[in-house]
């Protein structure tokens, strides 16, 4: 191996630092937590990494100084020929559980710290997830919506978490740790937010197909921001006005077989699909995955299976002169 | 004595070291097709929003990719070693039960073929559950196609494999050892294989059960793992990992085993605590079956669980840790000779370190919360099983092909080998520590733009074509070997154990007069003695019945697959009547 | 996987055992966590049935209780003709293992029966957890049975031929190893199974 090599590995590590620190932002990023269970992970985690950075440097430095160091050199003599030596293994064997020790115990401790009864006043929110959209009630505000959850800054909110299909598991990385849904179990998460703000995430269990595209944002308002969404949520809508575009497409809406699956408060009551009640007011549609717009409207119903393979919601070949009615409807449901 | 040649011989052959060449290729083209299978995963993902598989198509290749390299590749690279260094390593003739060997191996082959026979039948049906096959996606209701048969029946098939395997290899190593071998003369490598086999005749029961009360849900209408009829689908997640876990184990003892082999030959110093080495490996073997619910820390097992369960796994640290010193121990000096053995041997500690230290990140379950499932984990178990268990196996291949074939490997190509897998591996793998700690889940066909995650998975693909090319050069280096490859002699490294002390290849018999071991290095601390010339030495003759008796199973596995019950009896009576005539065929050990 | 008409390996053995004996050990061991993964599985799903019948409603002891008898029975079977055929006296050991596998043969018969009448009472694979757990585990432990079955009867047919005789007394111990090893499995369902259950 000559020499020049062994500058290989520390510039090709250089270069992926450099790379990484490139790209961006990240906003399902783990390390800016926004959360106290998100702050209370990444502190744990912060501690383990730098005694995991010790021992790192400690055995890769062991390892390149003897390579440097006890190097073959021809007719030297055959080399002390050691077996062992016992305080030797017994220190090697403490170290490590020593270290262990610093781990173990804020792991407990920050196990018991984000798994306590919930504080007085929580909010609590029902996740249900479904293959590949996220269904979310809020049993004590009476409401209902899909992939979009609305929570307010400050308060510790309940998620408990369960599935209708298969497991899939809920996650909005910058809000705190993962928790799956199981069909037939429910699982809890407790986190308050500390900033108000938009947050990506996504199903982080492989559950088919679409699972790649079975995403979620969760909005953090200011507490008159989430009164204002909590009080338009509850406002049935309004009938639109007869022979206008929108009129037409409700009315398509029920021809194509729509209701059969998605709710409308007052108009359809389909239990398979997501309410759809106040779609117009979402900033994504298809599970989160593309953003809502006239034009991703008309791919997304022009072809479910070919935007989110494997698609429940099947191509209901609804025909070019409806087709914009029925987007001018879905866009009005504010 | 000559050795018989033709297909023939091949087809009915009980030479342990036949079978482990077998084991050899065969599972070195399943490396190649998982490693394909690899290449078109971070083909689809070298850019955002991916085009080149279809989403069906990424499933499929991600679940056969790690299914193929769990059972097809790491564990049957293994154990062609088993097979063709152990009865060397401990002084014996062949295996406990040859024809048992030989039905392991056409069982594994068979095996592999019929799950992999999934991706030429009309519009590929692979399997797409995931290498871990989680319920209630595996079940009927939700993967309606015959992808999820052929995984589940395909791995039943070879679970049975490991465990005849496991047998043979626990009997072989306990009573088949030359006189004067007691236990703690045994190299390492044969002892981690006997660790090895315990995990495997333990553990694969318990995925065998699980696999058939899945196959009962799918063809029989039960509910074992139905929520709505009672049933629990974290009761398979409990069996798949109590399985799971052992089966890491059994992925990397062997390449620990290498490790303990090739580092005292080439620093020219026995073994650093040599019984610390041993019991570490065996603890390991025990404390594997303690842990299994460390995957399963998201599922919400309760606080009580979760603590416990974090710390026997961050206890199995210590003696993995212990082996790591003791390596080190091993190199401090000595006489370090820098063969492509050698250098695959020391990338192993190197970046099984890593692999064991992120592993220690995720023993914390809180933390978990935000690593398991992204690509954290995925960078995580790569540096454990390809910076470890294959690092490994390299090192064993460059260290024991010339026993094997009787010719060097080309050191000029092999270090070219080595360099291009140390480099393309972490090129790969060490950006997906970042991809998951910044949010990018694992088994995604595609991803947004928005993650910010684009520049770090073009290097990670970059990373991948550099290892393609490092298996290409590996390839030629075999190849050329055939005809170029400068003669090894009985001992070219200056090895200490006993396969070094006889011929390579050795002859069909091994040892013209079985050794009598005074030592734990026997070739460094008593240098052999001329052998006398050999007289008649019965070596077992071949048989066609074990791989008579394989045949029935892939053929018993055509009934679930086709709801045909009929060809159930077929397969079970082709498989009777190979055992039958096996058992009662004149055959003499 | 044993070879009877040959004498024991004439390797040196380190542990002064018998190979095949070994290795039969090692395969108990391994049957051990298969059986033990079912009971677990029986045990973890009891009660948890969301419909009937319930064991209680269904289970008939004193039937079963004869089948366990007999199957009790051929073990002391098994003991006689390994005695017999380690004595050399292959008389009495054709009776005996011909009697081996008519005694296991009744136990697979009562289990027919059982199974049978549980159908027609309404219990099957699919009708509730207790169904799957219990059929799955009685039947792979009467697959067991089966296999012993025609194991004893290959050995009684060699028998028969006058294949089989003291220089392979290790084929029939392992055999009934493996005859009183399954009859183990079955005292432990019984009293799980039967005995015990809620």
């Amino acid at each position: 191996m000559p020499r020049y090599r062994r500058h290989l590995i520390p510039l090709a590590l250089l270069g992926l630092g450099l790379i990484t620190a490139c790209g961006g932002p990240f906003p399902q990023s783990t390390l800016a937590p926004t959360s106290d269970f998100g702050v209370e992970i990444d502190r744990l985690f912060t501690g383990i990494f730098w005694w995991a950075v010790g021992v790192f440097v400690v055995v890769e430095g062991l390892l390149l100084f003897s390579i440097l160091r006890f190097r073959h050199r021809e007719g030297a003599p055959v080399p002390a020929q050691h077996h062992g030596h016992t305080t030797l293994e017994i220190a090697w064997t403490l170290a490590p559980a020593v270290i262990l020790v610093f781990i173990a115990v804020p792991t407990v401790r920050s196990i018991f710290t984000t798994s306590g009864a919930p504080p007085e006043g929580a909010l609590r929110v029902e996740v249900i997830g479904h293959q590949w959209w996220w269904e979310y009630r809020y049993p004590e505000l009476g409401l209902v919506t899909a992939n979009e959850l609305h929570i307010p800054v400050g308060r510790t909110v309940v998620v408990d978490i369960t599935s209708t299909d298969v497991i899939h598991s809920w996650w909005t990385p910058k809000l705190g740790g993962k928790r799956d849904a199981v069909p037939g179990r429910q699982n809890r998460i407790m986190f308050r937010p500390d900033s108000i703000g938009e947050y990506m995430g996504q199903c982080v269990e492989y559950c088919g197909a679409s699972h790649a595209n079975m995403r979620l944002r969760t909005f953090v308002d200011s507490d008159s921001g989430f009164a204002a969404w909590v009080a338009a949520q509850r406002l049935q809508p309004a009938p639109p006005a007869a022979g206008s575009t929108e009129a037409a497409g409700q009315q398509a809406f029920q021809k194509y077989g729509c209701i059969g699956c998605h709710t409308v408060a007052g108009f359809s009551a389909g239990q398979l699909g997501p309410n759809l009640t106040h779609v117009g007011s979402r900033t994504t549609i298809a599970g989160a995955s593309m953003m809502n717009t006239e034009q991703h409207l008309r791919e997304w119903i022009g072809n479910p299976p070919g935007m989110k393979p494997g698609s429940l919601m099947p191509d209901m070949h609804v025909s070019a002169a409806d087709l914009p009615a029925l987007i001018a409807y879905l866009q009005s449901l504010k | 004595m000559s050795e018989a040649t033709g297909l023939k011989s091949w087809l009915t052959t009980t030479d342990h070291k036949r079978i482990g060449k077998l084991y050899f290729w065969t599972a070195f083209v399943f490396f190649l097709i998982g490693g394909l299978e690899a290449l078109l995963i971070r083909g689809q993902l070298a850019q955002p929003d991916g085009t080149l598989v279809s989403a069906d198509t990424y499933n499929q290749l991600f679940t056969m990719h790690g299914t193929t390299m769990v059972f097809l590749a790491l564990m049957p690279l293994a154990a062609a070693f088993f097979n063709f260094i152990v009865p060397l390593q401990i002084g014996a003739r062949d295996v406990a039960f040859p024809r048992l060997n030989a039905f392991s191996y056409w069982v594994f082959l068979l095996g592999g073929l019929f799950m992999n026979a999934s991706w030429l039948l009309p519009h590929h049906p692979a399997p797409d559950g995931g290498w871990f096959g989680y319920a209630t996606l595996t079940e009927r209701q939700f993967s309606t196609g015959p992808n999820i048969d052929f995984w589940l029946l395909g791995l039943q098939i070879l679970g049975i494999a490991s465990l005849a395997a496991g047998f043979n290899f626990i009997v072989t190593i306990l009573n088949l050892r030359a006189p004067g071998m007691k236990m703690m003369r045994l190299p390492v490598f044969s002892w981690m294989t006997l660790v090895t086999s315990f995990l495997m005749i333990t553990a694969f029961p318990v995925i065998t059960v699980a696999l058939v009360f899945l196959m009962f849900d799918r063809v029989f209408g039960t509910h074992f793992y139905l929520p709505q009829a009672g049933g629990d689908p974290l009761l398979w997640q409990h069996l798949f990992w109590l399985f799971g876990h052992p089966e890491v184990y059994i992925l990397i003892l062997p390449a620990m085993g290498v490790v303990s082999e090739v580092l005292p030959t080439f620093s020219r110093k026995p073994l650093f605590g040599y019984t610390v080495v041993v019991y570490s490996g065996v603890l390991i073997g025990f404390m594997g079956w303690g842990v299994w619910s460390h995957h399963m820390f998201s599922v919400g097992l309760g606080p009580i669980a979760d603590s416990v369960f974090a710390l026997t796994t961050m206890l199995i640290a210590i003696p993995t840790g212990v082996k790591i010193f003791n390596w080190l121990a091993t190199l401090w000096g000595g006489q370090l000779r820098l063969t492509t053995a050698m250098c695959f041997a020391l990338g192993f500690i190197a970046l099984f370190t890593i692999g064991g230290l992120s592993g220690v990140t995720h023993a914390s379950p809180p933390a978990d919360l935000q690593q398991t499932d992204t690509y954290y984990v995925v960078a995580h178990f790569h540096y454990v099983l390809f910076g470890g268990t294959m690092m490994g196996l390299f090192a064993g291949m460059y260290y024991w092909w010339p026993k094997m074939t009787g010719r060097l490997l080309s050191e000029r190509l092999g270090l070219l080998h080595f360099w291009l897998m140390f480099i393309g591996m972490n090129l790969t793998f060490f950006p997906m520590h970042f991809l998951g700690l910044l949010g990018m889940p694992r088994r995604i066909y595609t991803y947004s733009h928005d993650l910010g995650v684009d520049s770090m998975n073009l290097l990670s693909s970059i990373g991948a074509v550099v290892l393609g090319l490092g298996m290409i050069v590996f390839v030629i280096n075999m190849w050329r070997t055939r005809r170029h490859g400068a003669t090894a002699g009985p001992n070219p490294w200056g090895g200490a154990t006993l396969e070094w002390s006889i011929p390579s290849p050795p002859p069909v018999h091994n040892f013209d007069v079985i050794p009598t071991v005074t030592s734990r290095l026997p070739l460094w601390d008593a240098p052999p003695k001329p052998e006398p010339p050999a007289g008649h030495i019965h070596v077992p003759g071949g048989s066609w019945w074990p791989m008579v008796a394989a045949v029935g199973l892939p053929v018993m596995a055509l009934a679930p697959l086709t709801h045909t019950v009929w060809i159930v009896f077929v397969g079970a009576a082709i498989l009777l009547y190979g055992i039958y005539r096996w058992a009662y065929e004149p055959f003499e050990v | 996987m044993s070879h009877a008409a040959h004498p024991a390996p004439t390797h040196y053995t380190s542990m002064g055992l018998d190979s095949r004996k070994m290795g039969f050990w090692a395969f108990i061991g391994s049957e051990c966590l298969l059986f033990g993964s079912l009971i677990s599985t029986y045990l973890v799903y009891q009660g948890r049935s969301v419909s009937g019948p319930t064991p209680s409603e269904i289970l008939n002891i004193p039937v079963t209780s004869i089948s366990t008898f007999d199957l009790l029975m051929s073990s002391l079977w098994m003991v006689l003709a390994l005695a017999a055929v380690q004595r050399g006296d292959m008389k009495w050991a054709k009776v005996w293992l011909l009697g081996v596998a008519i005694g296991g043969a009744i136990f697979i018969g009562f289990q027919v029966y059982e199974f049978s009448s549980f159908v027609r009472e309404g219990l099957t694979l699919r009708t509730n957890l207790f169904g799957a757990t219990f059929f799955v585990l009685t039947g792979t432990h009467g697959a067991h049975v089966t296999v012993g079955v025609l194991w004893m009867l290959t050995l009684w047919y060699r028998a028969v031929r006058g294949k089989l005789g003291p220089e392979n007394a290790m084929t029939v111990e392992i055999a009934g190893l493996y005859w009183h090893f399954v009859d183990v499995i079955w005292i432990v369902i019984f009293t799980l199974v039967y005995l015990l259950h809620k």
